[in-house]
């Protein structure tokens, strides 16, 4: 997994409440069965056309923001489906972190297993730095997850909440499946106490 | 503390494996279901690193997702759907995993042959790579959705790092009136929560009304937990529930069978325990209900209309005229007057036997509106034959709807049942995201009786006036 100490980029704000996974990756390229190449079909009905031409209005195509790496939006970012596919969708496209007010628990979760930074901020600082990216040209912001902190050059700072070992697995990019193993006496105990159910047992024949 | 304890918590303290200093605990997972969709990087992953699946006998897999509802032995005409599918045989075949294939006469959606076959049981930890796994929750068992890389996760170590959530107790008190449902509770309740409202905390319902649902009413009601934003939703185990799962293929047998029942019987949460947080209904105030918007919180009774966005806050407001705009709705019209196009009748939410003996006690001896196609689904092929020796499907075929094969179909539309562009659907399913049940596709969320009835009316329409034939 990609460490994440910090990071520096443009900032895309997309002013909608509730955006689920439906909307951040459609079923029709669940299909796969790669984990890359989703990023060319991030928010595809609201990116492009029923018949595959750009929508030009939409705020991730804009010029401006062309080179984004974070995305602020409304509350409840993520929810819906668990599918992963919405992360490695927005990694792919070149993001490194959404802003929001709160996310939904599985794509929170999944968001950690990637390198992927979920950060929530209080409702009206998102507002504030929707505002910013909106009104201002090239308006980047830094997050560094040592400190647990967003800032901007014009005096914006805020602080985020993120639990301390999950913090630390980003910071060091750790694989929590070894994470786990090095548990392997205790599972192998708790299996003992917990054997497999006979009626899971193939049948004798 | 006074170490009275919830339904949850018995769960989880039971399911404990270790709990290292400043990390996440580690949680033993009982059983682990798999899709098509979401398993086959998890297994790649497994490969890459060298690792087997630690216990495949506690992970079962099946087909749902993407699989067509023709009849069984036609050509999957998807080439990209057909390789995900041969990948999870191939999977199943090297990781030596239990699966019901296309061609089982088990095979049906996860969340539906979970239960059926006996494999969901109180008290367990139950996951998969799906949101609606919370519907396992309606046996008091704690079921969840995870993302791929947990679903390798668990392929890996029969574990999860799970931090704990916290508890919300719904408190449902009262009886419903005739013609509310399950599925109204569910729309009530995230109607009231909002789709947020319980993000981060685990779900017990409880209270007469909850106490006196079938567990396919359970299951109804807990799989839209996650709906509400609910890591998982809970019913304490009852009578009803030992009856449900006695003598299923899985379920425990003889002398386990009463060590089990045994120890679910105390699993129940006890008095005075704390929960976070408790929210109230009162059941008899629900009434069927339908959503107009483009999330599940959106919804209003039968009876009611489409909000005016100007009677509600800045936020609200924008996402409604959002929600309006696409579902191509006024401000203020009648629920009772908006004509459907599509009817689908299935997914997890609402395609077992007791769904479709709703629907075909609503659809006998009427027909299908001229205007609309709907369809019927079974989740499963036990829930399809069991309704053809009750006979439903010939109810459903003489009043015109189409009798299909299990999957997950219209819900998700990943395989070929899906709306055109600016249809309308009457849909017993979970989720009314934009372009969920196909780009440009606009569903409406309700019971069975009630998309059975919007089918031949064309338009919704009150189901507690609806002529019984």
């Amino acid at each position: 997994m990609k460490p994440f100490r910090e990071h520096r980029g443009l900032v895309v704000p997309l002013d909608r409440v509730n955006v689920d996974t439906d909307q951040i990756i459609p079923k029709q390229f669940l299909k796969r069965i790669e984990r890359t190449g989703f990023g060319q079909f991030l928010f595809y009905d609201w990116r492009f056309s029923a018949d595959g031409k750009k929508n030009a209005d939409f705020v991730l195509d804009e010029p401006r923001y062309e080179h984004a790496s974070i995305l602020v939006a409304g509350k409840n970012f993520g929810c819906g489906s668990s599918r992963e596919h919405a992360v490695w969708a927005l990694a792919d496209f070149g993001f490194r972190a959404v802003i929001s007010s709160s996310f939904a628990d599985i794509f929170a979760n999944n968001s950690v297993k990637n390198g992927f930074l979920a950060v929530r901020l209080e409702e009206d600082e998102t507002e504030e730095l929707m505002r910013r990216a909106r009104e201002l040209n090239e308006y980047e912001v830094t997050i560094n997850l040592e400190r647990c902190e967003v800032r901007d050059d014009l005096g914006f700072c805020a602080k985020f909440p993120m639990d301390e070992f999950v913090r630390h697995c980003l910071i060091h990019g750790l694989d929590d499946i070894g994470l786990t193993l090095q548990h392997e006496a205790e599972i192998a105990a708790y299996e003992a106490r917990h054997p497999v159910p006979s009626a899971l047992q193939p049948v004798q024949t | 503390m006074s170490g009275k304890r919830t339904l949850f918590e018995k769960i989880w303290d039971a399911h404990l494996v270790a709990e290292p200093g400043g990390r996440s605990p580690i949680v033993y997972i009982d059983l682990h279901l798999v899709h098509e969709v979401t398993s086959p990087q998890a297994f790649d992953g497994l490969r890459a690193s060298g690792r087997k699946v630690r216990q495949p006998l506690r992970t079962i897999a099946t087909v749902d997702h993407n699989i067509p509802t023709e009849p069984r032995g036609t050509v999957i005409t998807d080439l990209v759907a057909a390789k995900q599918i041969a990948a999870l045989q191939a999977n199943c075949r090297e990781f030596g995993v239990r699966l019901f294939d296309m061609d089982s006469p088990d095979q049906g959606i996860v969340h539906v042959i979970g239960p059926e076959l006996g494999l969901t049981q109180p008290g367990m930890t139950i996951v998969c790579g799906d949101s609606h796994t919370s519907t396992h929750g309606a046996f008091g068992a704690l079921a969840f959705g995870i993302g791929t890389s947990e679903v390798e996760h668990v392929l890996a170590t029969q574990c999860l790092a799970q931090q704990k959530p916290k508890t919300m107790k719904i408190d449902v008190r009262g009886r419903f009136a005739e013609g509310v449902t399950a599925k109204d509770l569910a729309l009530g309740i995230i109607g009231q929560i909002g789709t947020d409202g319980a993000t981060g905390h685990v779900i017990e319902y409880a209270g007469e009304a909850v106490r006196a649902l079938s567990m396919e009413g359970r299951m109804t009601l807990c799989n839209m937990s996650i709906e509400a934003g609910a890591r998982a939703g809970l019913v304490a185990p009852d009578e009803v529930t030992f009856a449900y799962v006695k003598g299923r293929r899985f379920a425990p047998r003889d002398s386990e069978w009463e060590r089990s029942l045994e120890s679910w019987r105390g699993l129940p949460t006890d008095h005075g325990a704390n929960f976070d947080r408790i929210v109230e209904m009162d059941a008899a105030q629900l009434c069927p209900f339908v959503t107009w918007g483009t999330n599940p919180g959106m919804v209003a009774p039968v009876t009611g209309r489409v909000p005016e966005p100007g009677s509600l806050s800045e936020s609200d407001r924008r996402a409604t005229e959002l929600a309006l705009q696409y579902m191509d709705l006024q401000p203020g019209k009648r629920i009772e007057e908006i004509d459907v196009d599509r009817v689908f009748i299935g997914s997890c939410t609402n395609s077992r036997i007791e769904d479709l003996r709703a629907a075909a006690r609503v659809a006998r001896g009427h027909h299908v509106s001229g205007k609309v196609r709907a369809m019927v689904v079974p989740g499963s092929q036990t829930v399809k034959r069991a309704a053809e020796r009750e006979g439903l499907h010939q109810i459903f075929l003489d009043a015109g709807f189409e009798w299909r094969e299990s999957g997950c179909s219209m819900c998700l539309g990943m395989n070929p049942d899906i709306l055109q562009p600016g249809e309308r659907c009457a849909s017993t399913s979970n989720r009314n995201f934009e372009g969920r049940q196909g780009r440009g596709g606009r569903t409406h969320l309700v019971s069975p009786m009630m998309a059975a009835a919007a089918a031949i009316a064309g338009h919704f329409t009150d189901i507690r006036n609806w002529k019984f034939q």
